[in-house]
């Protein structure tokens, strides 16, 4: 896990795991089991701003949040705003974390992402909806689940690519 | 370049981006829940995730393929069935048609107002449910079709066993519809026992409806089943809505605390019905007031 060979990530490829993400997010599961899902985008978002934070700008995870605003048919800027959130934790704790394996960030991402659905959950409260059970935090376990194999897949597929400018 | 300062090199820290963006959030939460100035940037944003949205739908249209191959071994059997359904519901459909015109007589000689022929004017569109809410607040869904298929703002939206809710949003190629179960969403009903009216709102929890402001006193039963009263044009009188779950009744207050459960549920069906009779129905409410001249 080391980074001492630093691997530029092309900015296509970070599009292209933001819009998987996306459609991830959207995918239609069954009732029993939609709430266990993890936010993908939100994995992606973390994923990127820890490792490759010059790539990934607020503004990418401010604009991805209102696409899930939409298609998730909650208020806009409620995702927005979470995501921003999990950002700035993932930037602020980032560069601690990059020391870490990815079995080690697990955790914390779990974190992260509990934070972030604490944001959610207030805002819709604010707007005058009603508490959520306890099994809606859930999906941060299941993020920091999914995040070990997930950030391992990414490392894979940004290692083997020869520089072609190299010398 | 080496003399620019720290912070043009590097933009703005963290936090500041955060605050900018969080700021930026709150304006638009605002703008959403409050005033709603801008309805084009949804649209916008919705055009643009609806490729997304259709290819994350794949996975159901190609479970929907698979199903359809296996099941056209079982065609025979199948159209049988349907055969006899079709021939139970015909017979029912008669009696329902000589119960109507019995109605109708019947209302013309007490000289009652004309009742809404909701019944013979609904049109309606067959769409499929794009996505289902993830949030356990979230109270709408996405159909498939919008505005280019004919879908109207209010038109209400039924599946095969009572009302799911209502379009409140449109795209082009989908739109939004809101749940009954939504904390801002009212149903005009009535009891089947004994013609009671009233109001149903959801209560923003997953499966259940309240009857608001009903004295404690109020003749409503457990297992009481509600259907829309058509009073106010949106729903289409007799479709069932919600069977009476709990009363609670408590001598302190003025009202009946009265929870219901609709009978109509998304996740149970993935195909819904879009009753088009909104436009046909606000034109004939407005001209209540107005005296026609072959009346009476």
């Amino acid at each position: 896990m080391e980074q001492d060979m630093y691997v530029p990530a092309s900015s296509w490829f970070i599009a292209i795991s933001l819009v998987v993400a996306l459609i991830l997010n959207f995918l239609q599961l069954p009732e029993r089991i939609a709430f266990l899902r993890p936010d993908f985008v939100a994995l992606l978002i973390a994923y990127w701003s820890i490792n490759h934070p010059e790539r990934m700008s607020m503004s990418v995870a401010f604009g991805m949040g209102l696409m899930m605003d939409v298609g998730n048919v909650s208020i806009l800027g409620q995702h927005a705003l979470a995501y921003c959130v999990a950002m700035y934790l993932t930037i602020v704790f980032g560069r601690r974390l990059r020391l870490f394996s990815a079995l080690q960030q697990a955790p914390q991402i779990g974190l992260v992402l509990f934070i972030m659905q604490v944001v959610i959950v207030l805002i819709a409260v604010s707007t005058g909806a009603s508490l959520v059970d306890w099994q809606f935090f859930l999906a941060a376990v299941s993020g920091s689940i999914v995040w070990v194999p997930m950030s391992l897949l990414l490392t894979l597929l940004l290692q083997p690519k020869p520089d072609p400018d190299a010398l | 370049m080496e003399k620019t300062p720290q912070f043009f090199r590097n933009g703005p820290g963290p936090f500041a981006r955060l605050f900018v963006f969080a700021l930026l959030s709150f304006a638009l939460i605002a703008e959403d829940t409050r005033f709603n100035y801008f309805p084009q940037l949804r649209q916008t944003i919705g055009v643009l995730i609806h490729p997304l949205q259709k290819i994350a739908y794949f996975p159901v249209v190609v479970y929907d393929q698979l199903e359809a191959f296996i099941a056209s071994f079982y065609l025979l059997e199948e159209n049988a069935k349907l055969r006899q359904l079709y021939w139970d519901r015909r017979e029912q459909l008669l009696k329902l048609e000589a119960l109507e015109a019995e109605n109708f007589h019947l209302r013309r000689l007490l000289g009652a107002a004309q009742e809404i022929q909701a019944n013979s004017k609904t049109t309606t569109v067959l769409a499929e449910i794009l996505s289902s809410p993830r949030d356990p607040f979230n109270h709408k869904i996405t159909i498939n079709k919008g505005s280019f298929h004919g879908i109207q703002l209010g038109q209400a939206v039924i599946d095969d066993q009572g009302i799911i809710g209502q379009v409140t949003r449109l795209y082009p190629w989908s739109s939004e519809v809101t749940l009954l179960t939504d904390k801002d969403h009212s149903v005009p009903v009535q009891v089947v026992r004994n013609g009671l009216r009233s109001i149903v709102s959801g209560s923003g929890k997953n499966n259940e409806l309240e009857l608001r402001y009903l004295s404690i006193n109020t003749d409503i039963q457990r297992g009481d089943l509600l259907v829309t009263s058509g009073i106010g044009g949106i729903y289409p009188p007799g479709i069932p809505v919600a069977i009476v779950e709990k009363i609670e009744q408590d001598p302190a207050g003025d009202f009946a605390l009265i929870i219901s459960m609709p009978v109509a549920g998304v996740e149970r069906n993935r195909q819904v019905l879009v009753l088009s009779l909104v436009q046909s129905e606000l034109n004939e409410s407005s001209e209540v007031p107005a005296i026609e001249p072959g009346e009476n």
